[in-house]
């Protein structure tokens, strides 16, 4: 996983990566048994947020297409979810139709900005753009007026009271040790879904897509039926991570579109490093972990961090934390150390 | 005839507070490439200094100019702080202008507060073939016009233009005639702040200012100028017009959301016809 854009995405897992998956599984099915709910609720959000990071840097990392957009599916899948669920009165649906609804926006906004062929860069503005109107409009709603179903929309405050989900099996509602292993089994197997998916020739297409657009072309595929196809997986996954944060939190509110929530994504994206998948789900614990603590020192201060701490991983560190570090422990014991995936 | 007539009115307002946003955005995006994200911050910067000279009891002219220099002054520092290492990472650019708009919008909120402050002018209203027009509109409509038809002239007729032209188009062949390459992007980033704190400045009396103004007119003024496409004055003339028309029948008829709904749909459905903007198919001019 060590170098940027790293082709050797496309060979197959060594067993040292199996060997960390299983462990990881492990520890996560473990985790409850030994620690406290806060430590527990904590995790759960931290494995929810990864997934929303993991929908970006697959999309950036390896289609190439800087999408804001994925706080819109984001903020589509906890509203859907949050609407549906309260209107049905069951949840097991609402939940498929939340991850279904936004991957449908997803592909109208993305057959017009994919298939009129517009520079890559105005698809990373008008997606921003249309995050920002989402917030506008979901603020505009406070009025009574403002009703879907028997819900009321709420604007400002958001909509509090969504129940949380509801197994089919099992007659009660999520406990917080299943909410953990919800959002953490999830976020494990898009991880794995994702790594194995770039294997496959859909995977090598994408990765060529990204490396050299015109020759893939000229090679006879048509790359914006790639490319759509990756941002309605991506708005899939961001629409599963909104969910999940309605179940999580039983509120949704319009601060799910906001700015700031898709500056933290590209955040975590870069801090971790977009050429690997695992490292954004890294840096989504540490930037959460860290914009907490800065908000029990004081308030105000946290966009001003932020906005600096991506000034200086773009200045600096590029390419981000963990390829940079892989990258140094690389050249370092270069003459010893093999190949890592 | 009254609902013409306001309507009318109102179209060209909007036209115009459109031309305005996005003038400053035209000169960096349009013709720089650079994107700024902080574009919006710049308003607001714009919009404070105004508010701030304004209640110190400078007169309106001046506290705007002060805007306009102050912001202009601000823009250059960042563009020797950061901006000039990322020419040609574009996406670079994108995101450190927006780590930019994020420490801006933190450091003004930490250090004046969230509330916003207002401006108030002492302009009244005229009545005009039966309908009553705010005066500092109407000013408002003129001086957009005069700092477009200024910036045009500059570009077109002056040396001064004619290097920045260069430059933008083919900044080897330009330095190689002799012209200083960083000198004009530097200047032109600094110009196009300027502008943007103008604009800002010119919104003050209307809006006031507050640490998240920004976000309200950033949207609007890069859909303009993405849609205008690569001729950025012309452009962003042409798509201001169309935009403006459209946001300011919309709100005046329901709502302000729902006019900036419309500007986007459309928007994104023109992009799919012209990719490369309205005046992609120009091959010349500004």
């Amino acid at each position: 996983m060590a170098r940027e854009f790293a082709a050797d995405a496309a060979t197959p897992p060594s067993w040292l990566w199996w060997l960390f998956v299983a462990a990881l599984a492990l520890a996560l099915i473990a985790m409850p048994k030994f620690t406290d709910v806060s430590l527990q609720l904590d995790l759960s959000i931290i494995f929810v947020l990864a997934l929303l990071a993991l929908s970006m840097s697959f999309l950036w990392g390896y289609v190439g297409i800087l999408s804001f957009g994925q706080t819109i599916f984001f903020g589509l899948g906890g509203y859907s979810y949050a609407i549906l669920a309260l209107n049905a009165g069951t949840t097991l649906w609402p939940f498929v139709a939340a991850i279904c609804l936004p991957m449908i926006f997803g592909a109208v906004l993305g057959y017009f900005v994919i298939y009129g062929r517009i520079n890559d860069i105005y698809l990373s503005v008008i997606t921003l753009v249309v995050t920002l109107i989402f917030e506008k409009i979901v603020r505009s709603t406070s009025g009574p007026e403002y009703v879907i179903g028997k819900v009321r929309l709420n604007g400002q405050n958001g909509i509090p009271g969504v129940p949380g989900l509801q197994l089919p099996w099992d007659s009660s509602t999520l406990s917080i040790d299943g909410v953990f292993y919800l959002a953490g089994g999830t976020a494990l197997l898009v991880y794995v879904g994702l790594r194995l998916l770039l294997l496959t020739s859909f995977g090598r297409i994408i990765v060529g897509i990204r490396e050299n657009e015109t020759r893939m072309e000229l090679l006879g595929y048509d790359s914006r039926v790639y490319k759509l196809a990756a941002f309605v997986l991506a708005a899939g996954i961001a629409a599963l991570s909104g969910a999940l944060y309605a179940v999580w939190g039983n509120f949704v509110a319009p601060e799910m579109f906001n700015l700031n929530q898709a500056a933290q994504v590209v955040i975590w994206v870069i801090v971790g490093g977009r050429s690997t998948l695992i490292g954004p789900v890294v840096a989504t614990g540490l930037v959460q972990y860290f914009s907490n603590w800065l908000g029990t020192v004081s308030i105000g201060q946290v966009t001003l961090v932020l906005g600096l701490v991506l000034l200086l991983f773009v200045l600096v560190f590029p390419r981000g934390l963990l390829p940079t570090i892989a990258w140094t422990f690389d050249k370092a014991f270069s003459k010893i150390g093999g190949r890592r995936s | 005839m009254d609902l013409v007539a306001t309507t009318a009115y109102l179209v060209i307002y909007s036209i115009a507070l459109l031309v305005l946003i996005s003038l400053g955005l035209a000169v960096i995006f349009g013709m720089m490439k650079v994107i700024n994200l902080a574009h919006g911050e710049f308003l607001m910067l714009g919009a404070y200094v105004c508010v701030f000279a304004g209640n110190a009891g400078a007169p309106l002219w001046a506290a705007m100019a002060a805007s306009a220099v102050l912001v202009g002054a601000f823009g250059i520092l960042v563009e020797r702080l950061f901006i000039q290492f990322l020419y040609g990472r574009i996406i670079d650019t994108l995101l450190a202008t927006w780590g930019l708009s994020l420490f801006l919008v933190g450091a003004v909120t930490t250090v004046f507060g969230p509330q916003g402050r207002s401006l108030s002018t002492s302009f009244g209203n005229v009545s005009f073939g039966g309908i009553n027009l705010s005066v500092y509109n109407l000013m408002l409509i003129g001086v957009t016009a005069a700092v477009a038809v200024l910036t045009w002239a500059l570009a077109r007729f002056t040396k001064l233009g004619l290097i920045v032209r260069g430059t933008m188009q083919d900044p080897d062949m330009a330095s190689a005639l002799g012209a200083n390459r960083s000198l004009t992007y530097m200047a032109t980033f600094g110009y196009g702040a300027g502008l943007t704190g103008f604009a800002g400045a010119m919104l003050a009396p209307i809006t006031g200012a507050a640490p998240t103004m920004g976000v309200f007119f950033v949207a609007k003024a890069f859909i303009t100028v993405i849609v205008g496409g690569h001729l950025p004055l012309m452009g962003t003339l042409a798509a201001s017009s169309l935009f403006g028309a459209i946001d300011g029948v919309v709100s005046y008829r329901w709502s302000s959301v729902l006019g900036e709904v419309s500007v986007l749909v459309v928007a994104v459905v023109l992009l799919r016809m012209l990719p490369s903007g309205i005046t992609g198919r120009f091959r010349s001019g500004l």
